[in-house]
């Protein structure tokens, strides 16, 4: 079975720590997922950038695009894609193709690719 | 990390939003920092053992809260509160904890406390000392070392703004959607100003003023939050997080500013621009340009190029010329003669220039680009007149030992070897 492991943090604090205060943060998780690594049981390792980045499309009959955080509380995560696109135009224009006759939401939120494991 | 030092994040992560809530309880700027102080107190004595609670910020506005109100009661050198409403609420403590939650209050709150600091009353330089003072908590002393100024003087500063705010009667209603809009700009451009304070430096400071940089970062993404569909205010973010993205190569070990196309781009903050692009692409879909997102996007133009050869200088000349039509300015046009003078030569350039020696003739950097311009088209004499000009007027050492190097440059060349 594969897991996601989803991180949760107040990004406020998140985004106040120092340079090195978030480096020590990745090396000490880093200890964790190299061994995992070795063992190769390690998948795809992204940061999310802040939700002041993020973009969310609400699908429908006609998709509505809304900046910011997907914000509701009654509609869970159920999963997710990785695209790589040139613009957010590109990734607004695959979340409506993936929401076509669904209702749901989609939300867009550039990452940075920490890991890829071959 | 130690105990101590998650809870100064946590603290001063909830700041803003504990602060701006208890501004709104006790309308009085001095009244809620006490209250905040003493809320923070008893997080360090009670988070240790106990753990840090779910909603910080509402700890903290309640703790805080309270424990003004013992004090007012026991009347230990306050005035009485003038409001008997904010005592007599004190019972329906729960009721009051479950409104602070509500996402849409906390949104009102924390822009009535950024459109306090910039009050139009105010001048720029009270407006940036107010806002660190009180939004990012920044103390006294640490904001007087970063504007270079004594600590009394800036502690006499914020009384006069907060003196200021209190005849100026600022009503502590968030105002309509006009004045609004017309208020975000000034808080925008208050940031901004914050920001260049630290970007700006140079010389052996420069370690004192970059927190000044990193202030704004914050206090701009705040302003996202409460704004999120705003392209100015994602231009902000992204210009901001661009810029500082540079920082660790602007300045050599002797603190001299090292040009752009001569950075060592290996150390520019990847995370930052990966950002500021996200962000100035948001932005750009909207497709209501203004300046924030014009220089953001000139930033993203340099961010873009993996080595100074590779600046697409078409797309900046393209960018400031979008720039001149909204924001028409001598110092753009001569920025813009940079850009024309890598597209279509420095004759092109200096041409752009000329007619800008009236309204620029006090300004360092037109003499400067004057002087590169003149050198490339092989005028020595006059390039180094304007270089001399331009060492006459600069403002910092920094300025005038750039403008030198020009100058050796130009000496070299022009002898036989």
């Amino acid at each position: 079975m594969h897991y996601a492991i989803l991180c949760y943090h107040d990004e406020a604090v998140v985004e106040s720590w120092t340079k090195e205060e978030d480096d020590a943060v990745l090396a000490k998780r880093a200890k964790v997922t190299d061994k995992i690594e070795a063992q190769g049981r390690l998948g795809p390792i992204a940061r999310l950038m802040p939700t002041t980045a993020a973009t969310t499309v609400r699908s429908g009959r006609e998709p509505v695009v809304i900046d910011g955080p997907f914000a509701e509380t009654k509609e869970q995560l159920l999963g997710f894609y990785v695209v790589d696109c040139d613009t957010l135009d590109d990734a607004v224009e695959i979340a409506r193709q993936l929401g076509r006759d669904e209702h749901g939401a989609f939300e867009i939120r550039p990452i940075r690719l920490m890991k890829i494991p071959e | 990390m130690t105990d101590v030092a998650w809870i100064d994040e946590a603290l001063r992560a909830a700041r803003p939003q504990a602060m701006s809530a208890l501004v709104r309880y006790f309308r009085d700027l001095d009244r809620a920092e006490e209250a905040f102080q003493e809320a923070c107190l008893r997080a360090l004595r009670n988070w240790p053992a106990n753990g840090p609670p779910r909603d910080p910020a509402a700890w903290l506005i309640l703790v805080g809260r309270n424990a003004m109100l013992d004090d007012i009661r026991r009347g230990r050198g306050h005035d009485a509160l003038s409001d008997d409403a904010a005592v007599s609420d004190l019972d329906d403590a729960e009721a009051d904890m479950a409104e602070r939650l509500d996402s849409a209050h906390y949104r009102d709150d924390v822009l009535r406390l950024l459109f306090i600091c910039c009050h139009p009353e105010l001048p720029a330089t009270q407006q940036i000392a107010l806002a660190l003072r009180i939004v990012s908590g920044l103390t006294v002393k640490e904001i007087a070392r970063a504007f270079l100024t004594s600590e009394s003087a800036m502690e006499q500063r914020i009384t006069r703004a907060k003196a200021r705010i209190a005849r100026a009667d600022v009503p502590f209603e968030a105002p309509g959607a006009i004045e609004r809009a017309e208020r975000v700009g000034a808080v925008a451009a208050m940031i901004y100003l914050v920001f260049n304070e630290g970007y700006s430096a140079s010389g052996g400071d420069v370690h004192v003023r970059q927190p000044l940089c990193e202030e704004a970062i914050r206090l701009a993404r705040l302003l996202l939050r409460l704004f999120p569909g705003e392209p100015e205010i994602m231009g902000l973010n992204a210009l901001l997080l661009l810029q500082h993205a540079r920082a660790a190569a602007r300045l050599d070990a002797d603190g001299n500013i090292v040009l752009l196309e001569d950075q060592d781009r290996s150390r520019w903050h990847r995370g930052m621009i990966d950002e500021g692009l996200a962000l100035i692409d948001k932005a750009m879909r909207h497709r209501r340009t203004g300046p924030y997102q014009l220089q953001a996007a000139l930033a993203a133009v340099h961010a873009r190029a993996a080595r100074a050869e590779d600046t697409d200088w078409q797309a900046i000349d393209e960018i400031y010329a979008a720039l001149e039509r909204i924001q028409p300015s001598p110092v753009v046009t001569l920025n813009r003669a940079v850009a024309v003078a890598k597209v279509r030569g420095a004759e092109a350039a200096l041409a752009m220039i000329e007619p800008l020696a009236g309204p620029l003739g006090g300004y360092f950097h037109f003499f400067g680009v004057k002087g590169a311009l003149l050198t490339q088209l092989g005028r020595a004499r006059e390039a180094r007149t304007a270089f001399d000009r331009a060492i006459a007027l600069a403002r910092t050492p920094a300025e005038a030992s750039h403008i030198r190097q020009h100058l050796d440059r130009l000496l070299k060349d022009s002898q036989p070897v």
